[in-house]
């Protein structure tokens, strides 16, 4: 019971370390709330479940499924990429040295937008994911695990290390980080601040639509609200890892998956969305820079 | 020897100047020409507008099919192009909307005594409004009061005191089902429930905020964002007390003297009256000692607390008081619907409170009371379109951040750091 829990909760957990990394990596560069990339999630879903419908009605996944998938994931990340490129540079850009609050209120403001354009445009009611996986799975020491959540798993850990090795040793990463430190230094050294700034959003949008489509995949049902909690969801893992640490993002998403999994078995599951909250405000009070975050020093 | 030598110094100077100036042409002056992978200034300047329509119109490509997808083309295309003509006169238009905002502030503010018929116009048409309108619009209008209320609470603890607040709706629906528990349970009537459910309010606001305060800006916004759901989730849940979604019914509305004041044009009354009553009270309270100190705070805590101020203090106060207002308008609110569920008191709520400070402008009580009545009536007069609305808002909020960030009224550069 404890392990199959814990195989959930990391399931679980890893989507929300996904896209709590585009949370995470756009506050580090911006120090914005980017509350409309729970949206950009919800658009990965949606995308998925449209362009799969395309192949399978233009008849390439009957004939060759990996094919199909491989295709279904990369539409949706170029198109949840353009997205959130897009609405960086309408949202955002204009807003780059106003005052803090006004960038998110903007960010709400399309994130109400982007729910209601996909609400008008494809129906209110939920969307059903096709199921492609079944539920196959193995058996291992009495706990069972699909194939999905194996391969859940598994994307995540993939791209977060392909992350890190990118924000690490190439040229992008590195001046992604010294813009994180300090914009107008970086400026004068040459780095082309919107090139980073619209960077940072194709990848972290392009990570919400991976983590939007495994989530469609997992759970099999799509609306057009799901980016809403999962977004909050998400925010919240970046902060429980301390914003603006990527690490942090990964541990603070699977710490928080773990805690919803468990608390929903052992606690109540009728306040499952509670514990993330209580989780939240619990670790701020005694660490409030986050787990791995750094207390910051206020600046006369 | 000294001297030619200063002169072909000069002469190589002006020449390597001239070199490059040359190598380096100004650039055009329409965007930033030629960056971003668009080279030839000129030839680019006349096709952008269709290549950002094309680029709006395939990210539409999925969702509705390719006739939708070309239509949007085609609209988009005409749209910018009609704004590319514009753009010359573009700041005609931003100076005209801050010009529009600054007479309305002026109005109020700096020219007294012209506008003084107009006010009192308003003023009769406030009061009369229940003897013109139907019974939709007057309920219409109650409501407006309600955001009213609760809009000058959240302008306390946004706008006075730079706390930026995600979950004010919390203390909205506290100050609602305390009221609706204590009538519906132990049968109090709505003056004796009163002070109990604004007390309640005030109380839950305060210690909210006495772990909260230790953190700064954003953080602060989640962790009320967390206390909001959390709020939410008890009152869905807890079945044997809140009736879980199905929410409670029968809340009797207030009544003096036996006279109850069940119908719309009665309740209009009550509603105006908490509405002065706020307005006075906040007024008051924004020039006093303590209001004083919460500006201080919020353009610069550090500076502020050097001055003597126990800046935690008066933000606990800020933050009791806001929630105060918020528990007042909940059990306006449980007294008018006779009925309150958990489905009124959703995120949505909260961020539509804060668009209405936004809007008015972050401190000014008249900017924030214009923002409320504005943010009700909209959807009831784009009722015929009404799936478009929440589009509408979403797209405005942009705008409106874009073209005026300060909101309506709010002149003064409000600064929030958090």
């Amino acid at each position: 019971m404890f392990l199959q829990q814990l195989i959930n909760g990391l399931t679980l957990g890893s989507v929300y370390a996904l896209i709590a990394l585009g949370y995470t990596m756009v506050y580090g560069i911006l120090e914005l709330i980017n509350f409309a990339h729970g949206e950009i999630y919800m658009l990965g879903a949606y995308l998925g479940i449209i362009f799969l419908g395309f192949f399978t009605a233009i008849g390439l996944t009957s004939c060759n499924l990996p094919l199909a998938l491989i295709l279904t994931f990369l539409l949706s990340i170029i198109f949840c990429s353009s997205y959130g490129f897009t609405i960086e540079k309408i949202a955002y850009k204009p807003l780059r040295n106003a005052p803090r609050l006004s960038p998110l209120i903007s960010a709400i403001g399309v994130s109400i937008f982007l729910q209601n354009y996909v609400m008008l445009t494809q129906g209110a009611t939920d969307k059903v994911f096709p199921n492609l996986f079944g539920i196959a799975g193995f058996q291992f020491l009495s706990v069972r695990m699909t194939y999905l959540q194996l391969f859940i798993i598994l994307t995540s850990i993939v791209l977060m290390i392909s992350l890190r090795i990118f924000v690490r040793k190439t040229r992008m990463g590195k001046a992604m980080r010294a813009v994180a430190q300090d914009k107008v230094m970086a400026s004068l050294m040459g780095i082309n601040i919107d090139t980073v700034i619209s960077t940072t959003f194709i990848i972290g949008s392009g990570l919400a639509a991976v983590a939007g489509l495994m989530v469609a995949m997992y759970y099999g049902l799509v609306n057009y609200f799901i980016g809403y909690v999962a977004g909050i969801k998400a925010f919240t893992a970046a902060v429980l890892g301390g914003i603006g640490s990527i690490r942090g993002a990964m541990f603070g998403g699977i710490l928080l998956g773990l805690v919803e999994s468990l608390g929903a078995s052992y606690i109540s599951s009728e306040y499952k969305d509670a514990y993330a909250f209580i989780l939240l405000i619990i670790i701020l009070l005694v660490k409030p820079g986050g787990l791995f975050g750094k207390a910051e020093l206020e600046k006369v | 020897m000294a001297r030619q030598n200063w002169k072909r110094y000069r002469s190589v100077k002006s020449e390597r100047l001239q070199k490059c100036s040359k190598s380096n042409p100004p650039s055009p002056p329409f965007g930033k020409g030629g960056k971003g992978g668009f080279p030839g200034g000129k030839q680019y300047k006349v096709v952008k507008p269709f290549i950002i329509a094309l680029w709006l119109s395939l990210l539409f490509l999925p969702f509705k099919g390719l006739n939708a997808a070309l239509l949007f083309f085609i609209i988009f295309s005409v749209l910018f192009l009609f704004l590319k003509f514009l753009s010359p006169y573009k700041i005609i238009f931003t100076s005209g909307l801050q010009t529009f905002g600054k007479k309305i502030h002026d109005s109020f503010f700096v020219t007294r005594y012209p506008s003084l018929i107009t006010r009192y116009a308003l003023l009769l048409l406030i009061f009369i409004i229940p003897f013109l309108a139907r019974d939709y619009f007057i309920d219409v209008a109650i409501l407006a009061g309600i955001y009213i209320i609760l809009a000058l609470g959240l302008n306390v603890v946004v706008g006075f005191a730079g706390l930026l607040n995600l979950g004010f709706v919390a203390f909205y629906a506290i100050g609602a089902y305390s009221y609706a528990l204590l009538n519906t349970k132990f049968g109090l009537d709505f003056w004796s429930a009163l002070p109990f459910s604004i007390g309640l309010t005030a109380a839950s606001g305060f210690l909210l905020a006495i772990p909260a305060l230790r953190l700064k800006g954003d953080y602060l916004a989640i962790v009320t964002l967390g206390f909001g759901e959390i709020v939410r989730l008890i009152l869905n849940n807890w079945d044997s007390v809140t009736r879980g979604p199905n929410g409670i019914s029968g809340i009797a509305p207030p009544s003096i003297m036996s006279i109850s004041f069940g119908k719309p044009s009665h309740y209009y009354y009550l509603v105006l009256f908490f509405v002065i009553f706020t307005v006075f009270i906040t007024r008051r309270v924004h020039s006093s000692r303590i209001g004083r100190a919460w500006i201080a705070i919020r353009e610069d805590e550090i500076a502020s607390s050097v001055m003597g101020i126990n800046t935690t203090l008066y933000k606990l106060y800020a933050c009791a008081f806001g929630a105060f207002w918020a528990g007042l308008a909940g059990a306006i609110f449980a007294g008018k619907m006779q009925f309150v569920s958990p489905e009124s008191f959703t995120f949505m709520e909260s961020v539509l409170i804060v668009c209405m400070v936004i809007l008015g402008g972050l401190g000014s009580i008249i900017g924030v009371t214009l923002g409320a009545v504005i943010l009700v009536l909209l959807p009831e007069i784009l009722r015929e379109v009404q799936l478009y609305r929440m589009l509408a808002l979403g797209a405005g909020l942009v705008l409106l951040m874009i073209f005026r960030p300060q909101g309506l009224l709010g002149g003064k550069g409000v600064s929030l750091r958090g």
